[in-house]
């Protein structure tokens, strides 16, 4: 398929559409909260009431406000509505041309809604992930057929560069630098990965990405693919994420038969294939090492860098790794120019982010927000703050981040300043917490969660994430010495220091930062003890 | 039929966590008898095999009961009281996670994450995710299955 092949399917597939759409969330939350008996009511209603010719009903990926699912939004005239039952399905049909409908009204002009920016989002919500046409319509495969007929791997390379694109797996790498350390490597076998194997618990960005707009990702992975010179790219994704798996399943089989992956892509010599990798449940496959070692079949088991993969990765080859958001932003840069992007943001963190929005907060769900937006704004305005009660402390990053006191809600959140603070961006996960949580436990949590997941490969972290735990145990009963708070400080700098990978340096983060900011709360347990004594 | 995927991904090693995956599938879990079949079809040693197979979460080495309870132990559901689900399910049918009841109807097990976090607390009742789950809703559900004539 050619750019104008391609813009003609996208032609017909828009004058397809009726001129009303609703849109019913078929999203792992929504799903789960019965949308697909919604789906069929809204069908019938549609049916029954003579509509078929005005109106038709799309599947759509996540609606963003998750935690009052089942979604249902009509477009153009911008309704959504929230909680709704199947047996409200014939009014809300009949609310289009003005009937009264019982159903619960949202509100689309909340700040939830209103001060989102979405880039990496623009798609999902709007389209069927299940068809191709609807993605196509809505320009998908433009950027790779732009790339391939009019730019150099070195001029996608620059351009990624100057948009300042960073890493949204958590650790925030320049991704241009990135591609062009793999580009820079001899010609020959080379390899492009996805990172989909988002194991933070309280983080569900890239599972949406991957379930509401597959084709994105799978554009985004191509463009990589003839920038740094390879010609196979992998998809790893958690076996956690099933409907995610059978989308992108699908979503390949349809770029494939378009010939928009496989060989001589857009009529040049270009080709590129992709084949997806089910995880097992193992949280350290998100480790690039451990997830290259998990694709080759073996433990997932993380190794020494350097060599990094771009020069050693996947087979011993030349590898790319990059996480399911990062790839979703490419085909829009490429689109839109590096300098519209990186007009976004802050100085040093260009463009986007997206956050799962989840815990003790009215509004629960996704949000996409630029970067530099104020945790405030995040979980005051955009979330609504907690039901009936205060805010105690945000939690950002997962297992390797750390949880920031409320004072500290004015942070504008971008790289730097989360890392300043004792967290981290992460990947996005970000839960909000009560007075009522108690912050030592959470980081025994989150210790738990760490000593269960090391590979047991580096003595730091596996022996050092137990003792951790013991010592948060000890202290949760009430039953440690003050001097323990010191030992714990101290095997947290030194499991922090001596770890092999990822999961071991970052361990210790949750303790740290509930040390440094709820210290009062350690140190009342410790003494409600040397009192009794 | 095992044999077939194995066919499928040309007897490469490198395709030993789908073969398991597809053994899991096929069989509910998977027997030292299957993990040396595997090992033999794909040429790898069964020591391989055995740590590829007890490395991940996902693949059980022992049979799992008739119906499966999946806790998400995420922080959202964390934090909105998964663990009192869990105690729920102990009172009821006095199985820790990773246990199965003594007649074989119920597997215990727990989720690191399974991505519905807006919805917590949510619970996999054989495959369907429920959000949103009480302790009320848990105790219908889990004694249904409990008490289901043969």
């Amino acid at each position: 398929m050619n750019r104008s092949e391609l813009e003609d399917l996208a032609e017909r597939e828009r004058t397809r559409w009726r001129p009303c759409r609703v849109l019913c969330c078929s999203a792992t939350g929504c799903r789960a909260a019965g949308s697909l008996d919604v789906q069929s009511g809204l069908e019938q209603a549609v049916q029954q009431q003579g509509l078929s010719k005005q109106v038709e009903v799309v599947p759509v990926g996540c609606l963003s406000l998750c935690g009052r699912g089942p979604l249902v939004q009509i477009e153009p005239q911008g309704l959504l509505y929230e909680f709704v039952r199947p047996e409200q399905t014939a009014s809300i049909i009949a609310s289009i041309n003005g009937g009264a409908c019982e159903a619960t009204r949202g509100d689309l002009s909340h700040p939830f809604f209103a001060s989102q920016l979405r880039i990496v989002r623009e798609n999902s919500g709007r389209i069927n992930p299940e068809r191709f046409e609807e993605a196509v319509a809505e320009g998908a495969y433009q950027a790779l057929g732009r790339v391939l007929e009019e730019l150099t791997p070195q001029e996608v390379i620059d351009q990624i560069t100057r948009s300042g694109l960073r890493g949204r797996g958590g650790a925030g790498y320049p991704t241009g630098l990135k591609w062009a350390t793999v580009a820079k490597m001899p010609a020959g076998q080379k390899y492009v990965i996805c990172n989909g194997d988002e194991g933070d618990p309280g983080a569900f960005m890239d599972r949406s990405i991957m379930e509401d707009d597959p084709h994105r990702v799978l554009e985004g992975m191509a463009i990589a693919g003839y920038a740094v010179g390879a010609n196979q790219g992998f998809i790893y994704v958690r076996a956690e994420y099933p409907l995610a798996v059978s989308r992108l399943t699908r979503a390949i089989q349809q770029a494939r038969q378009a010939g928009l992956l496989g060989s001589d892509l857009f009529g040049t010599p270009f080709d590129f294939k992709i084949e997806i990798r089910i995880g097992a449940g193992a949280f350290v496959c998100g480790e690039e090492t451990a997830l290259i070692a998990s694709i080759e079949g073996g433990r997932g088991t993380p190794r020494p860098r350097p060599p990094y993969p771009a020069e050693r990765g996947l087979y011993g080859c030349p590898t790319l790794i990059n996480n399911v958001e990062t790839f979703a932003n490419i085909p829009a840069i490429v689109r839109r120019g590096a300098d519209w992007f990186a007009s976004i943001g802050t100085e040093h963190s260009k463009g986007t982010k997206v956050f799962s929005l989840t815990g003790k907060v009215r509004n629960t769900g996704l949000i996409e927000v630029p970067m530099g937006t104020s945790l405030r704004q995040i979980v005051e305005v955009m979330g609504g703050g907690v039901p009936n009660g205060r805010v105690k402390a945000v939690q950002t990053g997962g297992p390797s981040g750390g949880c920031l006191p409320a004072s500290l809600l004015d942070t504008p959140v971008d790289y730097e300043s989360l890392t300043q603070l004792g967290s981290i961006m992460g990947s996005g996960g970000m839960i909000v917490m009560d007075e009522h949580t108690c912050m030592p436990d959470v980081a025994r949590f989150f210790m738990e969660f760490c000593m269960e997941e090391s590979c047991g490969k580096c003595v730091p972290c596996r022996a050092g994430t137990v003792q951790l735990h013991q010592l948060l145990a000890r202290i949760l009963a009430g039953q440690a010495h003050p001097a323990d708070l010191r030992h714990l400080e101290q095997l947290c700098q030194l499991v922090g220091e001596t770890s092999l990978c990822g999961l071991g340096q970052t361990a210790p983060n949750p303790t740290l930062s509930t040390l440094r900011y709820f210290r009062h709360e350690y140190e009342s347990l410790v003494a409600a003890h040397s009192a009794e004594r | 039929m095992l044999e077939v995927a194995i066919k499928r991904q040309q007897h490469r090693p490198d395709a030993l966590i789908e073969v398991l995956h597809r053994a899991q599938e096929l069989f509910g879990f998977l027997e030292p008898e299957v993990l040396r079949f595997v090992a033999r079809q794909l040429k790898l040693p069964p020591s391989r095999v055995q740590g590829v197979a007890t490395f991940y979460h996902l693949f059980s080495l022992r049979p799992r009961g008739a119906h499966t309870c999946v806790v998400c132990l995420g922080t959202a559901c964390y934090v909105k009281g998964a663990a009192r689900l869990l105690d729920t399910l102990y009172s009821l049918a006095h199985i820790r996670p990773g246990q199965t009841t003594a007649d074989g109807r119920l597997s215990l097990q727990t989720a690191r994450c399974i991505g519905a976090c807006g919805i917590a607390p949510a619970v996999v009742f054989d495959g369907e995710t429920i959000g949103q789950v009480d302790t009320e809703m848990l105790t219908t559900r889990v004694k249904g299955w409990l008490h289901e004539s043969e």
